[in-house]
């Protein structure tokens, strides 16, 4: 096990089908069509000497080091911008191409400080490498004179010299040490997309500069990590490699963050890891990374991580430490208890979108097979429940269509409740390249949000919806596609039947759902819906992303069959470049409902009702099957308040903070006899339990995690559980103490048995990803490497059913108590509730929740920016400080859920989706009013969770 | 059913609020499809507990359901006495 060296090829790769044979050094090598020659090389084995290339970004021609002779053309052209041509005989070292690069090397280190022995790039520093590529012994200009290298020339301050900028909490920039390659600047523009950095002053006065010579963290930079990787030199290092020194092994993993599921070279010292370096070979992030994943690990060492298993007999006494033992027996005894006491479904379970696919298997096993019951839900729930039943119901699949590649093929990308900026970096990078290209942008967002308006890519459509209004708007777009005779007739009828699409294009050809129709109740002006439709209808390959704002809604499952009849009518299905896609917030909320986390359904979306499914599990379970559908996670709640529900055991997800209507989850947990929490760290929902499992995080334990995309990505070990064992061991050893006959060795023996048991795993073993990196599923017979793109030939369900959808105004309605809609929605640098990003630095960015509102709501409440504030629903109150801005319409205010101390969600109301009772988290009437300070909710509850996370023994509460 | 600002719900009160939701879905289908599809959907859904303070309010005479539910209720599956313990 060593270091993984990715090769470098200069420049990026050809996609040209012609392929063109030239020589290099004597070798035949045959590349591409708009191959550089550097590349080229490199293809035959050989490497010219470069500083300025890298093939994330496109050839630059600056350094004049990778300079090659051509048998029949003039002088010394620059390997990395000029093309191959057929017969082209290339010589990449003749005496007089070492002579200019000794001379420029020499120009190099002549401005150059030389304290390689204690630099930190030592070991990894592109500079010194071609100092010995091309042999440089010494520099006969000196080292004297002009410089950008000390502070000082002889005792005279030196004004070309900068001091280290620090301010970003994970890298430095050390202007001494850069060469204006422009590899920094190139990476923030082209990778990135952020053009946050630039080259300022010209000649000897060059200088890398965020914004306008501001410090990184002032500037626009997002802290995606693009410029450090790219640099090669010190001039942009992590701090945590000036700190540890160099890693000397890394192992491929996953990120535990977004559904986007970045591949990332986790490198290590020992069992430190010194940092997370994204895979080029990552079949979903292709090398890039965001702030989170590539920075935001430091909580897995976090002080206040729990590393003992406690017990406590109620949720006011102090916690007590106990052996793994004493506490899973202890479990199995409660569960137990109260099975026979209060039935055998008064227990149940929550599998964790956080965890690997195998664990969230397990625990779905256990409750199925252990406790006997279905009550096992997940936090898909709360987020892209309407989505599984939405997509499965029009088109026979509970997931998103496309891979993430697909992107690169469209010319029409509609947006719709999602802010990928945000919330899923690196797939908006890739988004906003291909923008950047030509296609065009048309977003539906009450918000004017970073994906709106951002440089280089501003949406050609802005939709400022009124929320819960989605299927109104939806509906109108379908509205002028069918009116307007933008359909395509073909494929509707090849693909889906046409009397169900006729019966359907009656319906949203009736007048109510025309855009002028629809103007009046969503706010958006008629022309823009028509707009925006005859673009997507007509525009090219046309894909659809969406996130929450389209789920989290009333009618959270009705706009997703929407957006299933737009695709279809248009014929934007079954090949690259269109589709429908879900943004899934969590890393593996899309495995966790594969992996048969709902009530109703076993792994594989297979209602638990039939037979041949039940009897797959019951003959190799060795146990009967319940064949009623379990409880959702509301419903158990209900359920507890009733008195029929009385212990739970929650696999990473804090239901406390996450799930709306605080009060009424805080009531539920307390009406339980056995809350078990395993998790990381004391949550909110820890308040409530009585058994605290200790969890393990992402880099001690082996398994898959599911992307958005379907795919099915590696999780490995580079370091021991700090808590003892992964999480896998614990359900296991739980299920052990329940007198269960598990013996599972290592989790490849847990993704055998889901290949085992479910057809559209089939095909997945560890040895197969091993081997091909990952695979997107359906992996069977049919697709032995897996299926990046849904629906080619035909839907899944064999014919796309087209479904009438019915604008309903949802019962949450401003009236005078109430005259606002709050909206919710994430930043970029924190991640969910904030469990783990507000353990890193990440919080320099975001330290607090802030209520938008707009300047018009804000000036006749006499609420000044920065005001705390009062913000009441009907389902409670709570305080925090106002942001005035104009990104919201009057009308509409807007907070994130990031921070405990704020409780967004003592807000929120219970309100849900009519089909999976998906909390309507989108759409809450507020009233906003200036405040002095926190509601008694806030004190009370920042009372309760110091008094509940009080450890015996220890002086000082955990958190 | 009405939301006074203030009112919270009480249990059964949230289920019909479920159903009746479930109802408006389906009536924008043909009224056949429409029953079968809100009884479908209760039946493929709800947990045994859930049906069973369901059939509580139709015995009781329905109140406060959608006529459709009423009308979905005959095909929905009455559930089995609740296990009374672990076997």
């Amino acid at each position: 096990m060593g270091l993984i060296q990715e090769i470098d090829y200069g420049t990026p790769a050809s996609n040209a089908e012609k392929q063109v044979t030239l020589t290099v050094d004597g070798f035949t090598v045959t590349v591409p069509e708009g191959t550089s020659i550097m590349r080229a090389s490199m293809d035959a084995g050989i490497q010219v000497p470069k500083l300025c290339a890298t093939d994330m970004v496109d050839a630059f021609g600056s350094c004049r080091l990778c300079l090659v002779e051509i048998e029949g053309r003039a002088g010394t052209p620059a390997s990395c911008t000029t093309p191959v041509a057929p017969g082209m005989v290339v010589h990449t070292q003749t005496s007089r191409l070492k002579d200019i690069r000794k001379g420029v090397m020499e120009l190099y280190i002549s401005d150059h400080p030389l304290d390689c022995l204690t630099c930190a790039a030592n070991g990894d520093c592109e500079l010194q490498d071609m100092a010995g590529a091309v042999g440089l012994r010494d520099v006969r200009y000196g080292y004297e004179g002009d410089n950008h290298v000390r502070a000082k020339n002889d005792g005279v301050q030196n004004f070309k010299w900068m001091p280290k900028d620090e301010s970003n909490p994970y890298f430095t920039y050390d202007p001494s040490k850069c060469i204006v390659c422009s590899r920094c600047v190139r990476a923030c523009e082209e990778v990135q997309g952020t053009f946050a950095l630039t080259i300022e002053g010209r000649g000897f006065d060059s200088r890398v500069s965020p914004g306008m010579h501001q410090l990184f963290l002032d500037s626009e930079c997002v802290s995606c990590g693009a410029c450090v990787q790219a640099c090669p030199t010190a001039t942009l290092t992590e701090k945590s490699v000036i700190q540890i020194g160099q890693p000397e092994h890394s192992v491929v993993t996953t990120c535990a963050y977004c559904g986007v599921g970045c591949s990332f070279k986790a490198e290590m010292r020992g069992e430190e890891l010194v940092r997370m370096v994204p895979y080029k070979d990552g079949q979903a992030n292709r090398g890039h990374s965001c702030v989170k994943g590539r920075f935001a690990y430091g909580y897995a060492t976090h002080k206040e991580r729990i590393l003992k298993p406690m017990i406590r007999e109620k949720i006011s006494d102090p916690w007590r430490e106990v052996s793994w033992e004493d506490a899973l027996t202890h479990t199995a005894n409660e569960f137990r208890r109260i099975q026979y006491q209060y039935g055998r479904s008064a227990v149940g379970g929550i599998t964790s979108s956080r965890c690997t696919n195998e664990e969230t298997y397990l625990v779905q096993k256990l409750i199925r097979q252990g406790f006997g019951n279905n009550n096992v839900d997940t936090c898909a729930r709360v987020c892209h429940s309407p989505t599984g039943y939405g997509l499965g119901q029009a088109f026979g699949t509970s997931a998103g269509t496309q891979d993430f590649d697909s992107v690169e093929e469209s010319d029409v990308i509609m947006v719709i409740g999602a802010n990928p900026s945000a919330a899923h970096p690196v797939f908006a990078s890739r988004m906003k390249k291909r923008i950047r290209q030509g296609a065009k942008l048309i977003v539906l967002d009450p918000r004017v949000t970073e994906t709106v308006d951002s440089v280089h890519a501003r949406a050609e459509f802005h939709l400022p919806l009124k929320p819960g209004t989605n299927v109104a708007v939806v509906t109108a777009l379908a509205h002028v596609i069918v009116t307007e005779g933008l359909h395509d007739e073909a494929f509707i009828r090849e693909h889906c039947d046409w009397s169900e699409f006729e019966d359907w294009a009656s319906f949203v050809a009736e007048e109510r759902n025309s855009p002028e129709a629809v103007e009046n109740l969503s706010g958006v002006p008629a022309d823009l819906i028509r707009g925006a439709a005859r673009l997507y209808a007509t525009g090219g390959n046309a894909a659809i992303y969406y996130g929450l704002g389209v789920t989290e809604h009333s009618q959270g499952s009705t706009t997703v069959m929407a957006i299933a009849n737009l695709a279809m009518a248009t014929g934007n299905i079954g090949r690259r470049g269109v589709g429908v896609n879900p943004l899934r917030g969590q890393n593996n909320v899309q495995g966790s409902c594969d992996m048969g986390s709902f009530p109703h359904e076993l792994p594989g979306y297979r209602h638990i009702s039939g037979d041949s499914t039940r009897e797959i599990y019951e003959s190799l379970w060795g146990v009967k099957l319940d064949n009623e559908p379990g409880l959702r996670i509301p419903n158990m709640l209900d359920a507890a308040v009733e008195g029929t529900f009385k212990g739970i055991y929650i696999q990473g997800e804090d239901i406390l903070q996450s799930d709306p209507d605080t009060k009424h989850v805080s009531a539920g947990l307390a009406a339980m006899e056995c809350v078990v929490v395993h998790d990381l760290f004391l949550n909110e929902t820890a308040n409530y339990a009585h058994v605290f499992l200790p969890g393990s995080t992402f880099l001690e334990k082996d398994g898959t995690f599911t992307n958005a995309e379907r795919r099915i990505n590696r999780v490995r070990k580079v370091m021991a559980p700090k808590n003892g064992y992964a999480d896998w061991e614990v359900t296991q050893l739980m299920a052990k103490a329940m007198g269960l006959n598990w013996s599972y060795a290592h989790p490849s023996e847990i993704m055998d048995e889901i290949a085992a048991t479910t057809p559209s795993f089939a095909g997945v073993s560890y040895d197969l990803l091993e081997e091909v990196g990952s695979v997107q599923w359906p992996c069977n017979e049919k697709a032995p490497l897996g299926t990046p793109i849904m629906h080619v030939n035909g839907f899944v369900r064999s014919k796309g059913k087209f479904i009438r959808t019915e604008y309903v105004a949802t019962d949450e309605k401003t009236g005078p108590r109430f005259p606002l809609l709050l909206t919710t929605g994430r930043i970029l640098s924190q991640y969910n509730v904030g469990a783990q990003t507000r353990r890193t630095d990440n919080v320099v960015w975001h330290a607090e929740d802030r209520l938008e509102i707009h300047p018009h709501d804000a000036e006749q409440r006499g609420i000044r920016d920065g005001d705390w504030v009062r913000l009441a629903s009907r389902a409670g109150e709570t305080t925090l400080r106002a942001l005035i801005t104009d990104r919201v319409s009057p009308g509409v205010v807007y907070t994130t859920f990031h921070h405990p101390d704020t409780q967004a969600n003592v807000i929120t109301t219970d309100f849900s989706d009519w089909a999976t009772n998906c909390p309507e988290y989108k759409v809450t009437a507020v009233q906003v009013t200036p405040s002095n300070g926190q509601s008694d909710w806030q004190v009370d509850y920042r009372d309760l969770s110091r008094r509940s996370r009080r450890i015996e023994g220890r002086l000082d509460a955990a958190e | 059913m009405s939301h006074d600002e203030d009112h919270s719900f009480s249990a059964k009160e949230k289920l019909a609020y479920m159903a009746n939701q479930i109802a408006t879905f389906f009536r924008s289908k043909p009224r056949d499809e429409g029953v079968a599809g809100v009884a479908d959907h209760i039946n493929k859904f709800w947990e045994p507990r859930m049906r069973r303070q369901f059939f509580e309010m139709i015995d009781a005479g329905g109140k406060g359901f959608d006529e459709l539910v009423t009308a979905a209720a005959p095909k929905v599956r009455r559930p089995k006495p609740e296990p009374t313990s672990f076997e």
